[in-house]
């Protein structure tokens, strides 16, 4: 549904689009049923970035501090890529394997049920 | 002969209509440019109603009483060294979030009635909008008056307009206006007179402001309940706009609809920040947000949409959402403020023991399963010496601008994730609330100055977190900030209250 | 039936005009909270002039309610004597 407006031609560039973070695309990384974190990191990233440098250089900097976090068998962990299933390739780029601006990548350890198993 | 004295129905009338005139040479429409385009009809001015029937004179003087009782409150209140009857100085941090965060909507309301009592085609809203203009600017001087007493004490006052258009978390407050001002005249109405004014600010005001009385601060409450008190006269309006854009054509309806929906959640979501301030920040409880919720949107609001469903009104979007999120949202609320301490204005802190017993009791059905053991974990770390900062920025919500910390409500360990696509890009939402909004105007919410964004687009001053809370800001690191154990207000106040350091 | 009310902030004043809306209003339930006393009743409430102006003992202007008003639920209808909340279902 278009803003009913004053003007006709109500338009406007997109606030948050690409060309404005310098080179870098925002990616958002969330451990479902882990809430000791209350939302997931927003990353800016090359989008040049490999999968392997982001889970094992920026994410450890906000997740690591999580009593299960050691723990994560990435073998077994699963992932959704925008709600969709997805398996990560760890040497290739954010972009050759589809994480797209404000992508948002969600992880799954069915296994570690988080602090007192209450999904903290 | 003495004259008659005019009766209070014609005495309204003659100091409102009467004041109006008719448009011989000049076009009508050029002079109520925006009285149109938003697809509202009206057929008749004349039917607009003023149940109070308030005119100026009397105006000016029951307004000026309220002033003299309010201002003496005050002087008693600084005079007395009232900040040292608080309950506890953690209780004061409410108060900042207050300053920071709501006196500046009254500005923004004082401003917004200004603009639409000027472009309303009848005499009867122009006066009551010009009367609720004045009121909210008389609301954020007093509150400023209020508050600078605390500033002389505390951390944390110092640069509250500042702030509100900058820190992160006052873009949720600043926009939630921003969205109502820059809507077309009727729809502010809506939006603020009725959705927020009459179905929602009792939760800030009421119970918050009797939990200010409860924790030994005169001064919030007094001034709570003496904008209150214009509150009633804006409620009233409210709800006889709804009922006069109703009863003036049927094409109505819908819209007025739409806008009750979108409102009602904006209005939720503002009102975290609330649940978590009755909750959490009030040392001495009045009522759980639970209850309040209940009491004030429940059982009121109940009756109100009764009442309007003759109209063929119902309730609004999401409200079933609404009912189970009374469980949840300021226990979430405040998980997003306590793990970000290092970036809010104000202190944060783990709830006490007997707290959390009373949150167990106040939320049997939620607290002990979800949400004390995040504090235990938060314990635990902060007895390690490693209180617990998450070193990160959020997800934001595109349309509500709150850290996307608020969960499913029927699988409440699981972030609620929504989102859309537009244009080539995605948006992201904390709620099929905010995901309704966005849809129903993309176009309004590309425009989301999201905090988080601008961050990383280098337009706050610094790419590293510290520079941009210092400078772009303008907290003073290390007071205005961190938790309230250890904090410049703690020692203070122990030393004031000839308590050891804790 | 749905529950009107209204909030009064507990002072000198309120005391007498809840003790009239009281009297004026039998089935009406006063709650006494931090700093204010909430009245309600199912479908209507009625505040009186002349029942205020008998128990504070003085001429009181239907208006000067504004001075201790805090909030209020239901259809409004006031004039000179009186002050009503009503809702329709």
């Amino acid at each position: 549904m278009p803003v009913v407006a004053i003007t006709p031609d109500y338009k406007f560039e997109a606030k948050d689009r690409f060309e404005n973070f310098h080179g870098n695309q925002i990616v958002y990384v969330g451990w479902d049923h882990h809430l000791m974190f209350c939302a997931a990191f927003a990353y800016p990233l090359p989008p040049t970035t490999t999968f392997a440098d982001l889970r094992d250089k920026v994410m450890p900097e906000g997740f690591a501090v999580h009593p299960e976090y050691s723990k994560i068998n990435w073998e077994t962990a699963t992932w959704l890529l925008d709600n969709e299933p997805f398996k990560p390739q760890l040497d290739k780029s954010l972009e050759e394997q589809g994480i797209g601006h404000k992508s948002l990548l969600r992880f799954q350890t069915p296994e570690l049920k988080g602090y007192k198993n209450a999904g903290v | 002969m003495v004259a008659k004295k005019l009766n209070l129905k014609e005495k309204y009338r003659a100091l409102t209509r009467d004041l109006d005139w008719d448009y011989d040479y000049a076009d009508r429409k050029k002079a109520f440019p925006y009285e149109e385009f938003e697809g509202i009809k009206i057929t008749d001015w004349s039917k607009w109603e003023d149940p109070f029937r308030l005119t100026m004179d009397s105006y000016w003087k029951y307004q000026a009483e309220k002033e003299k009782k309010l201002y003496a409150i005050f002087d008693a209140f600084s005079q007395n060294n009232g900040h040292l009857n608080v309950t506890d100085a953690r209780y004061v941090n409410a108060i900042k979030l207050f300053l920071t965060g709501v006196s500046p909507l009254e500005y923004q309301a004082f401003q917004g009635y200004a603009h639409v009592g000027r472009q309303f085609g009848g005499a009867g809203a122009r006066v009551a909008c010009q009367m609720q203009s004045i009121d909210e600017l008389r609301h954020v001087q007093t509150q400023i008056h209020a508050m600078s007493h605390y500033n002389k004490f505390f951390d944390g006052f110092q640069d509250w307009t500042h702030m509100h258009d900058r820190v992160w978390y006052l873009s949720v407050p600043k926009s939630f206006f921003d969205d109502a001002r820059s809507a077309g005249p009727f729809e502010f109405l809506v939006a603020i007179s009725f959705s927020f004014e009459y179905v929602l600010t009792n939760l800030l005001f009421v119970p918050f402001m009797s939990g200010a009385a409860h924790n030994g601060d005169m001064a919030t409450c007094t001034f709570g309940f003496s904008a209150q008190s214009d509150e009633a006269r804006h409620m009233t309006l409210g709800l006889e706009i709804i009922k006069f854009l109703l009863e003036q054509h049927e094409d109505n309806v819908p819209i007025v609809q739409k806008w009750i929906d979108k409102w009602f959640w904006r209005g939720t979501r503002l009102l975290a920040l609330v649940g978590m301030m009755m909750d959490y920040m009030l040392p001495n409880k009045v009522m759980s947000w639970k209850e309040a919720w209940e009491v004030y949107f429940e059982d009121a609001g109940g009756a109100l949409f009764k009442d309007l469903a003759r109209y063929g009104i119902r309730m609004p979007k999401f409200v079933e959402t609404t009912a189970k999120e009374k469980e949840h949202i300021s226990h979430q609320a405040w998980w997003i403020f306590y793990t970000h301490g290092h970036a809010a204005g104000f202190h944060t802190w783990i709830p006490s023991a007997e707290e959390m017993d009373w949150l167990s009791e106040k939320y049997p059905d939620t607290f002990d399963k979800y949400y004390r053991p995040r504090w235990e974990l938060a314990k635990e770390m902060e007895d390690r010496g490693e209180r617990f900062y998450t070193n990160g920025l959020p997800q934001l919500c595109t349309t509500c601008q709150i850290p996307m910390g608020f969960t499913e409500m029927d699988n409440p360990t699981q972030i609620s994730y929504r989102s859309s696509d537009f244009e080539g890009e995605k948006y992201h939402f904390c709620s099929d609330g905010c995901k309704h909004i966005f849809d129903e105007e993309p176009e309004k919410y590309v425009q989301s100055w999201l905090p988080v964004h601008q961050i990383y687009q280098g337009n706050c001053g610094g790419a590293d977190v510290e520079t941009v809370l210092r400078e772009y800001y303008k907290m003073n690191l290390g007071e205005d900030n961190m938790d309230f154990k250890g904090s410049p207000d703690e020692k203070r106040w122990n030393e004031w209250k000839g308590k050891g350091v804790a | 039936m749905s529950k009107v009310y209204l909030a009064l902030q507990d002072n000198d004043d309120s005391r007498y005009i809840v003790e009239a809306i009281v009297d004026d209003n039998p089935t009406a339930t006063v709650i006494n909270q931090p700093a204010m006393i909430r009245i309600e009743n199912d479908g209507q409430l009625v505040v009186r002039r002349a029942s205020v102006e008998e128990k504070i003992g003085r001429d009181w202007d239907m208006q000067e309610l504004h001075l201790s008003l805090i909030t209020l639920g239901g259809n409004v209808d006031e004039d000179e004597d009186q002050l009503s909340l009503n809702w329709n279902t």
